[in-house]
């Protein structure tokens, strides 16, 4: 760990580069208003009491008031949740001691067991989807609750395993052997000091898993079934039939939520420092 | 003094490396060792061995009376100072001094007062709640020896633990080291490359090359007496001259070495029966002078001969000369810078030179 961290000079454009800097400010503008005009107009619409999106009659927060009360909608956030939480848990378990063991241990196929790890980060989800119907279907396990979360850990927990293994490349292999040297069995070291030294990428890495199993729709489909149903799979579901505003309105919180989680991910990898 | 740390017929491979060949060494309890070689010799694989990170492949690991060869670092009663450190990042400084306390579950109380005892130790009293990284090499340094410490080791082991500090902190270092053995009676077991270090602190030093112990010794024994070619050139400098037997009478034998230049020695000092040897001999040792001294050095010194000064490098207090007699033996030459004879040697002077038959040394070639 640096014990001073002092920010680059900031470079400045030479002085006889204008041309180049209007440019580049231009298409940087250009760039944010793509990103985010859809994202304001969308926000915006949520308060229209049309049910038409392209025609602006007047505010209203009704769409709102029939999302909560939508209580197939609001079930399936909760569900989304849970799923999320859960598996960003069995992620990070997984991904935190694969990772270590992987790191600490020289053993048979060890490399294997790697590039098998990897492969569900890059596989297209719907060959994960449709082959962990496959799976479930001829182990007669019913679908729902447990097989999204299994379906969701299965990919999620690759990059909880990355995170930790570019993280304990950089460890002091002497960090546990200190440990060890002052008393600390195995076991103890590697929770008192080795996951503590671990834990900015335990937190990125659960921070990713959340994410991904929030707005994961592909391989959920294929493992949900009508109680498990999750927040994108109803949203999809209706959006099948039509827009309605009511999925502005829907997304429109959506997006309140997320602006909130990158505020505390980030809250929180500052409190991992 | 009864043996604190006893390695019997260590042997260490990692595949087809051996690091540790066929080792034996007794450490005597209260005594400042050091295993000092190059990079590579072995010396931190015993030291691991001794710590229980590595097993040995043969032989057995005894400490304090007790074989420990099957032992855990964890249940070893040792401690280590590692050369990175490696303080506990996410730690306080009083905390990674207690992290030792707190996994054999010492009480609170007397937890306290032993980090405050070691904390106090190493001149660190009251910087117990910073974070390693707010400390700088040489604090860090002094926390990660408070650290092992507090656990009251029968042996403490440094792997070069003062290779990160700048030189004048690293001499402080070597003397508080000292210091702190000689205060504690604890045994210090101390891996370094640098001879300079070794010949400062240690009680013993053990020559390690290529996975062997060369040779085991009070620093005064190891620099005036090496037993190895190796012994002789890594501690210290020395000219190694190849010596040809002449003459042997009763007491003394004649040899001519490398270049031509016939030297004498005491019969004792010769292997019996050889008619070749190498001699080492270290470059203060060989005395020179201007003007025929009539010092009694120089009349009462078996060796006398006179040689050109080829190259003379000043170094201030003291001066290095490269000479090279009559019939081409070349010799390197320390003269202290005492100007006695108020003399400036210059190159392409002339000298008369003196040599003890003591200071003759023969080393083993291999």
């Amino acid at each position: 760990m640096p014990a001073t961290l002092t920010a680059a000079p900031r470079r400045r454009l030479p002085s006889g580069l204008r041309v180049l800097e209007v440019t580049l400010t231009g298409w940087t503008s250009l760039v944010i208003v793509f990103l985010y005009l859809p994202i304001l107009v969308l926000v915006a619409y949520s308060f229209n009491s049309s049910r038409l999106n392209i025609v602006w009659e007047s505010f209203t927060v009704g769409w709102y008031r029939r999302v909560w009360e939508n209580v197939p909608l609001l079930r399936a956030a909760e569900n989304s949740v849970i799923i999320a939480a859960v598996s960003t848990v069995l992620s990070v378990l997984l991904g935190t001691v694969g990772a270590w063991l992987l790191h600490r241990y020289r053993f048979r196929g060890a490399r294997g067991l790697q590039t098998l790890v990897a492969v569900p980060m890059v596989m297209p989800e719907i060959l994960m989807g449709i082959s962990l119907l496959i799976l479930f279907a001829t182990a007669g396990l019913g679908l729902g609750f447990t097989a999204v979360i299994i379906g969701h850990v299965t990919f999620s927990f690759p990059f909880v395993l990355v995170a930790v293994q570019a993280r304990l490349k950089g460890l002091d292999p002497a960090m546990e052997e200190a440990a060890l040297d002052l008393g600390a069995t195995p076991l103890q070291a590697f929770w008192l000091v080795i996951v503590p030294c671990l834990r900015p990428a335990i937190v990125a890495g659960a921070l990713m898993a959340f994410t991904l199993s929030w707005d994961e729709l592909i391989v959920t489909f294929f493992t949900t079934n009508a109680a498990s149903a999750t927040l994108p799979i109803r949203v999809f579901g209706m959006a099948k039939v039509g827009l309605n505003p009511m999925l502005n309105a829907l997304s429109a919180l959506f997006i309140v939520a997320t602006v909130a989680f990158v505020i505390f991910s980030d809250y929180v990898k500052k409190l991992g420092r | 003094m009864s043996t604190m740390v006893d390695l019997r017929g260590v042997t260490k491979r990692f595949g087809a490396f051996t690091a540790v060949n066929d080792v034996s060494l007794e450490i005597a309890s209260g005594e400042f060792l050091t295993l000092l070689g190059p990079s590579g010799c072995g010396k931190t694989t015993l030291l691991r061995l001794m710590a229980g990170f590595d097993a040995p492949t043969v032989g057995s690991v005894w400490i304090g009376g007790e074989d420990v060869t099957q032992l855990p670092p964890y249940r070893r009663p040792v401690n280590q100072v590692f050369q990175s450190y490696a303080l506990f990042p996410h730690l306080t400084v009083g905390e990674n001094v207690g992290f030792g306390l707190r996994m054999q579950q010492v009480g609170q109380a007397e937890a306290a007062a032993r980090v405050a005892e070691a904390l106090a130790l190493v001149s660190l009293t009251g910087l117990d709640t910073r974070r390693p990284h707010q400390l700088s090499g040489g604090q860090r340094q002094r926390v990660a020896l408070a650290r092992a410490l507090v656990c009251r080791p029968k042996v403490l082991l440094l792997d070069e633990p003062l290779s990160a500090l700048d030189a004048k902190l690293r001499r402080a270092m070597q003397l508080e080291l000292k210091r702190l053995q000689r205060q504690l009676g604890i045994t210090f077991v101390f891996v370094t490359h640098d001879q300079e270090e070794a010949l400062t602190m240690s009680d013993r030093i053990a020559i390690v090359n290529a996975g062997r112990i060369e040779q085991l010794g009070t620093a005064h024994e190891i620099y005036h007496r090496p037993a190895t070619r190796f012994a002789a050139d890594f501690v210290g400098q020395a000219n190694l001259l190849e010596a040809q037997l002449l003459l042997q009478d009763a007491e003394t034998v004649q040899v001519a070495v490398t270049g031509g230049l016939e030297l004498s020695l005491p019969l004792a000092a010769w292997p019996v029966g050889a008619t070749t040897a190498l001699i080492a001999v270290r470059p203060e040792k060989v005395h020179v002078a201007k003007r025929r001294a009539r010092s009694n050095f120089y009349a009462s010194a078996a060796n006398r001969f006179e040689a050109r000064i080829e190259e003379e490098i000043f170094q201030g207090a003291t001066d290095h000369l490269v000479i090279v007699t009559a019939t081409g033996t070349r010799l390197g030459v320390v003269v202290a810078n005492e100007s006695a004879f108020g003399e400036i040697f210059h190159e392409g002077d002339r000298v008369y030179c003196a040599l003890h038959a003591d200071d003759l040394v023969v080393v083993r070639a291999d």
